[in-house]
């Protein structure tokens, strides 16, 4: 089934799973003392591919990411990001993913262009570079002219948009986004998945979590996690025939009925 | 007004409090450790006075004051001379509290009818631990003196004071060094506190920890620039200790720079320490202050000389980083002395400033949790 109406327009997949892929995880597993919040989750994300995660809250998700990004340590289970170990090869993960975390990860107190400049200098950006991407993407953002305004100030949608793009500053592999469209007006959050659809069509990988299921009809392929388990993976087509449902939205109410931790989003 | 409504707000509030373990932590702890500390050391009798003894002509007499002084159990006598000349370096070194220098004649003179002659000099760099030690010695050679008087003999021992480093008592020469040390090891603590404690609090720390930068990078980094805006502190505060309360400066200015920035490297680091093992930034700001204040304020001999401490309380002494500074900033700003004297104090900081770093790079571990 193609994306409802309202999808934005999608360029064609860059890269495909045939390529290898960009994260591969096996028996992935969190425990928090006896509480096991990632129960041996295992998937493949090919490169290039907008990858939704999708739980209600406190199924796991963000677990799940920090591990895959290198905040916190499996208990359990392997997992490669980009090709490299998130056990032993931490470093390397680091300068070739973008994350975008719940929470927003820009400084209020400083400027648009302070910012992108600091992140730059992070990743070690050279300042040409950085003055280049900062127009750029500014261009792209049409935060031109409000490139010397405090973050702080800029309405939610627009620090939304600006975070993700400085989580693409330098080019990453991969970019991890834990619920980056939460709080934000749907006009914002059609903007936002064409932002990430530019970025697939570019062959950066995307891993997504979201609540909004109709954002999960925008994504290449799914996964369901219910109780720190994967309860459904595939393509939003895939899973709405294997479970006979309208929409990914009836699909994740099925699973989650069973559910025992956590609510219902 | 609803009874209940009342009730229910209240249970709400209760809530609050109880949830914040480290808050409420440091409430409940906080008077009573101020209770214990300020009770004990706030006990000013003086113990272990470390005397040295000019005795140009040892006689019966001079050896039998010398006795007196003793048997108080109050004094200890580290040095006896015939030349007053040992007197200057013990007081610069430390070494040495009170000097009784006795008059050549005076076993002669106290056997005659002229005055007998005595000169009492202080180490009163510090005031308060200085008048004490004068009171004590002044009370054995009064009573020495009653003493002879009652056994009929008409006797005249003339006691003449000196106050070394700081004739005129000044107070304030003391307090200012003090003071100085206190302020910088709370500001400097609260500001790597408060900074880092808010950047994992908004949420920006996991970005950080997220991207190529390693934690020595981010400690450094946050140190760095609090680094520079403490050493402005140091500046004002060293220029308001000249201008405002004429403290001397007999010692190196550039000397007590580098000591000041030592300090609060240190005082940063436990800034950093503090936000590391903390969850919120209420908190950091709470414990910050709590290990700044209490610790610097009672132990460090600022207020309280170290002196009349009890013995088991000395050892905590040695973990208040301005005890160290204290000593070393009045060593270099009142006796005028140098690093081949503050060397102790100095190792003490720079051994304190590594340790405290390396334990904030290890509690600020890549993995949040």
């Amino acid at each position: 089934m193609i994306p409802s109406a309202a999808a934005p327009a999608r360029a064609p997949r860059a890269t495909g799973v045939a390529n290898g892929f960009a994260i591969d995880a096996r028996d992935l597993t969190r425990r928090f003392g006896s509480f096991v919040a990632v129960d041996h989750i295992t998937f493949d994300v090919g490169t290039g591919e907008v990858f939704g995660f999708l739980g209600a809250n406190g199924a796991g998700k963000t677990t799940a990411i920090k591990m895959l990004v290198g905040l916190l340590a499996p208990s359990e289970g392997v997992a490669h990001v980009a090709g490299f170990d998130i056990a032993t090869q931490r470093d390397q993960i680091r300068r070739n993913i973008g994350y975008m975390s719940q929470r927003f990860s820009l400084y209020a107190d400083l400027t648009v262009r302070e910012n992108i400049r600091l992140y730059g200098g992070i990743y070690g950006l050279t300042p040409g570079q950085i003055v280049e991407r900062t127009t750029t993407m500014l261009d792209t953002l049409g935060l031109s002219s409000n490139a010397d305004d405090l973050v702080g100030k800029l309405p939610l949608g627009w620090k939304q948009k600006l975070a993700f793009s400085v989580a693409l500053l330098h080019n990453p592999k991969i970019v991890f986004l834990d619920e980056p469209t939460s709080g934000v007006d749907p006009m914002t959050r059609r903007q936002f998945w064409e932002l990430i659809y530019a970025a697939a069509a570019r062959g950066t990988t995307v891993f997504v979590t979201t609540h909004y299921m109709d954002e999960a009809e925008y994504c290449d392929r799914i996964s369901i996690m219910v109780d720190g388990k994967i309860a459904a993976l595939g393509t939003p087509t895939e899973l709405k025939e294997k479970f006979g449902a309208e929409s990914v939205d009836d699909v994740f109410v099925r699973l989650a009925r069973g559910a025992t931790k956590g609510e219902t989003a | 007004m609803n009874r209940n409504a009342l009730r229910a707000f209240m249970v709400k509030e209760f809530r609050h409090i109880l949830r914040d373990r480290q808050t409420l932590t440091i409430l409940l702890m906080l008077p009573l450790v101020q209770v214990i500390l300020f009770g004990y050391a706030l006990r000013s009798d003086v113990r272990d006075i470390r005397m040295a003894v000019i005795d140009p002509t040892p006689d019966h007499a001079t050896l039998e004051l010398q006795s007196r002084f003793l048997s108080t159990n109050r004094f200890r006598i580290v040095t006896t001379s015939q030349t007053p000349d040992v007197i200057e370096p013990l007081f610069r070194r430390g070494r040495a509290d009170v000097a009784l220098v006795f008059d050549p004649d005076f076993a002669s003179h106290l056997r005659g009818t002229e005055p007998a002659r005595l000169l009492i000099a202080v180490d009163a760099s510090d005031p308060n631990a200085g008048t004490t030690y004068l009171s004590y010695a002044r009370a054995v050679i009064s009573s020495y003196q009653a003493e002879l008087s009652a056994q009929n003999r008409q006797v005249r021992i003339v006691t003449e004071t000196r106050m070394r480093f700081n004739p005129t008592l000044e107070s304030v020469n003391l307090f200012v060094p003090g003071l100085i040390a206190l302020v910088l090891v709370l500001v400097s603590a609260l500001m790597t506190a408060i900074s880092l404690s808010r950047e994992k609090e908004r949420g920006t720390m996991e970005v950080l920890l997220v991207s190529p930068l390693r934690p020595q990078q981010i400690i450094v980094g946050k140190v760095l620039p609090y680094l520079a805006l403490a050493f402005a502190n140091v500046l004002t505060a060293l220029l308001a200790a000249w201008a405002v309360f004429h403290v001397p400066f007999r010692g190196s200015v550039v000397l007590l720079l580098a000591e000041s920035i030592l300090y609060t490297l240190v005082s940063l680091a436990l800034g950093v320490l503090v936000a590391a093992r903390t969850s919120s930034q209420r908190a950091a700001m709470l414990t910050a202050a709590l290990v700044t204040m209490l610790p610097n304020a009672l132990l460090s001999g600022m207020i309280f000389p170290i002196a009349s401490m009890p013995t088991w309380l000395v050892p905590f002494t040695y973990i208040a980083p301005a005890r160290w500074f204290i000593v070393i900033a009045r060593g270099i700003m009142l006796k005028g002395v140098g690093l081949t004297i503050l060397w102790r104090e100095t190792l003490m900081l720079s051994l304190m400033a590594m340790l405290l770093l390396a334990a904030a790079m290890r509690s600020f571990k890549p993995r949040l949790e």
